[in-house]
């Protein structure tokens, strides 16, 4: 393209912007990679969030839509551990992280795997009946008001020359994957981490060689819960938390989860990060409100013209 | 199966106590209290005929909701339009929306859960975009519309905040309770058409439905349309009842989750279920705000939760809600037999 049609396009784009209420601006180059680098903190969180949504859909082959909420809660946890107890919410994982593992078997066990008759659009609506009530007893309980676990240590970082890390930032992108290699090792090099991928490949083989298909896959969901739970305590001190936070992390973990495609491991990683960081670059250019369209327009594109995303079987 | 007689005196019953409702009860804040239930049947029934008949589960129907409600807004706002006027831009605006967004979902073949995301999803891309858009939709802040004071214009401006005593404390029941009558109507009717039928064969297994030459893309566009249209008319009523909206109100997953509750937990696919299921979950949530009120003085939340409890119990327990329980305790007094649906 010659460089007279080049001015042409940035000229309707700045024309679309300003109809937009926003302004195109030349950002120079260290700008956006300072955008981009915290779009890759962002993005580890969004991974290990999704890391859970998408074992739970690998496994169960449902779709938990009372994800976000269970965000949320395990949230309140890390803050009213900080708050009422004074435990730093890096620490807090050691006790929400068990506590999610068993909420999450309880709930399957109890709720989800009893209700859904099998169907999977009634289960959809199941995990939403279950993500109404926690939002709405988080409402009830804690009020909508906002609440920030704040640390000691929560301004102090590292200068990375084009932005400024935060030590919660790197702490997010390192335990992030730590979690994330600690729960592959589990699921290639351990008994329960076969029988898991068993069940997920062939469910009804799996019953026939004597496993306890129902364990599984309340494991599976208590696992996905316990991802969340983690995640919650890596976003503490860095995200406030309130009812309807969950709504938010629903509508970005399933985006991160279709785009890497529904169960696959390296999907939800890579989608975490690719969406962490298309969030920040368009929060940068197209301003905060209108930034976040660029989620919603992911999820539908790849909805619509590549429903298996970049890492999963075509469905 | 109940028979005709007793159905049709049913809905004369149900029709003839809704229209004199309100010369029994006296108290504005029962009237209050029918006025929401009857919109949540209201956006129950636009849902129910993509959800119910369709077996096309959105997640989104605030898209519809909302872009009523905006249009029926901004016309009269930013234009001087007359509400009775605007009403038909903001249904056919809300019918618009409904064939984008099902001609991409159903062209792409979305089915089951990922019509429920993509749904979602494009309720949250208006919400950004109503957010932001600010020198279309004025962002945030919301649309307000002027109040009208004088009574002789209560009628031209549909609103009755100011009108002479009658419709003053009664107009918006009844102009909310009509809706809903040609609500139920449009729903009767699709349901014994050919159109209707072609729906339900479409929900109950989509390639044979092709098989025998039903277009199935064509029936589910023709579905939407129609679902949108009657959700988009509760925006239209919302917009004037309240004179109020904004971005939160109109694209944001509190309506689209009305939406759904009411046919589910009163039956899916059929035409009375939104009607019960939201004078039931309103009856609790109701029951509940009354009972618990002096101890937690109105704290938000407790009627969504039970709500939420109601939903998960009825589709564990009974999952052609209310109705199909009300069919089968019907039965059990009459003495006829079961019929093949029960064993679904």
């Amino acid at each position: 393209m010659g460089n007279k049609g080049s001015e042409l396009l940035i000229n309707r784009a700045q024309a679309a912007m300003e109809f937009l209420g926003t302004e195109l601006t030349r950002y120079g180059w260290d700008t956006v990679l300072g955008s981009a680098i915290s779009g890759v903190f962002l993005g580890s969180i969004y991974a290990l969030v999704a890391l859970g949504l998408t074992l739970i859909y690998g496994v169960l082959h449902i779709i938990n839509f009372a994800h976000g909420s269970l965000l949320m809660l395990a949230m309140y946890a890390v803050f009213f551990l900080w708050s009422l107890a004074g435990i730093d919410p890096y620490v807090a994982m050691l006790i929400v992280v068990p506590a999610g593992f068993l909420f999450g078997y309880g709930l399957q066990r109890t709720v989800i795997g009893k209700t859904g008759h099998g169907r999977d659009e009634l289960v959809l609506l199941v995990t939403l009946g279950v993500s109404i009530i926690l939002e709405n007893v988080a409402l009830f309980a804690f009020s909508a008001d906002e609440r920030q676990v704040h640390v000691p240590y929560d301004l102090d970082g590292i200068d990375l020359g084009v932005t400024f890390a935060v030590y919660p930032e790197l702490a997010a992108l390192g335990g992030s994957l730590v979690i994330t290699l600690a729960l592959w090792l589990f699921m290639t090099r351990t008994d329960t981490g076969l029988a898991i991928r068993a069940v997920a490949k062939e469910r009804q083989g799996a019953r026939v060689v004597g496993i306890d298909v129902e364990h599984i896959f309340a494991i599976s969901f208590g696992i996905g819960v316990a991802c969340v739970a983690a995640a919650a305590s890596l976003l503490a001190p860095t995200y406030a938390v309130h009812p309807q936070t969950g709504y938010l992390f629903v509508l970005i973990a399933f985006t991160v989860v279709v785009l890497g495609g529904m169960g696959s491991f390296v999907g939800a990683l890579v989608g975490g990060f690719i969406i962490g960081i298309t969030e920040q670059l368009g929060r940068l250019y197209l301003g905060e409100s209108l930034g976040l369209i660029t989620i919603s327009a992911i999820f539908i594109a790849i909805l619509l013209f590549r429903p298996a995303g970049l890492f999963g079987q075509k469905i | 199966m109940i028979s005709p007689q007793f159905r049709y005196a049913g809905w004369l019953i149900l029709v003839l106590g809704l229209v004199t409702a309100p010369l029994l009860i006296s108290s504005g804040r029962w009237i209050e209290f029918l006025e929401l239930t009857l919109f949540a049947a209201v956006l129950g029934q636009g849902w129910n005929i993509l959800g119910g008949y369709g077996g096309q589960y959105s997640f989104g129907h605030a898209l519809f909701f909302g872009t009523g409600a905006y249009l029926q807004a901004l016309l009269q706002f930013k234009f001087g339009w007359s509400p009775w006027v605007a009403m038909w831009f903001a249904l056919g605006g809300g019918v618009l929306v409904g064939v984008f967004v099902g001609y991409l979902s159903f062209r792409y073949g979305l089915r089951g859960s990922y019509f429920a995301l993509i749904t979602l999803a494009f309720a949250e891309a208006f919400h950004v975009l109503s957010r932001s858009l600010i020198s279309v939709t004025e962002g945030g802040r919301g649309v307000s519309l002027d109040l009208n004071r004088d009574p002789d214009m209560a009628l031209a401006t549909l609103q009755f905040n100011f009108a002479a005593p009658f419709l003053k404390a009664y107009g918006y029941y009844y102009l909310i309770l009509l809706m809903l009558i040609i609500a139920c109507a449009a729903t009767w009717w699709m349901a014994n058409s050919r159109f209707g039928a072609r729906l339900v064969a479409v929900r109950e297994n989509e390639e044979a439905a092709e098989a025998i030459g039903v277009d199935a893309f064509a029936t589910k566009m023709a579905a939407i349309s129609l679902s949108a249209a009657i959700t988009s008319s509760a925006g239209i009523y919302y917009v004037q009842k309240f004179l109020f909206i904004d971005p939160g109100i109109a694209y944001g997953p509190a309506k689209s989750v009305e939406a759904l509750i009411a046919p589910i937990i009163g039956g899916l696919g059929t035409v009375l279920g939104p009607v019960i299921g939201a004078f039931f979950i309103h009856g609790v949530g109701e029951l509940a705000k009354e009972t618990t009120g002096l101890v937690w003085q109105d704290r938000p939340g407790l009627d969504l939760i039970l709500f939420g409890v109601i939903l998960v119990l009825m589709l564990a327990f009974a999952p052609r809600g209310l109705v199909g329980l009300l069919e089968r305790a019907w039965r059990k007094l009459s003495g006829t037999r079961p019929t093949e649906r029960d064993h679904a």
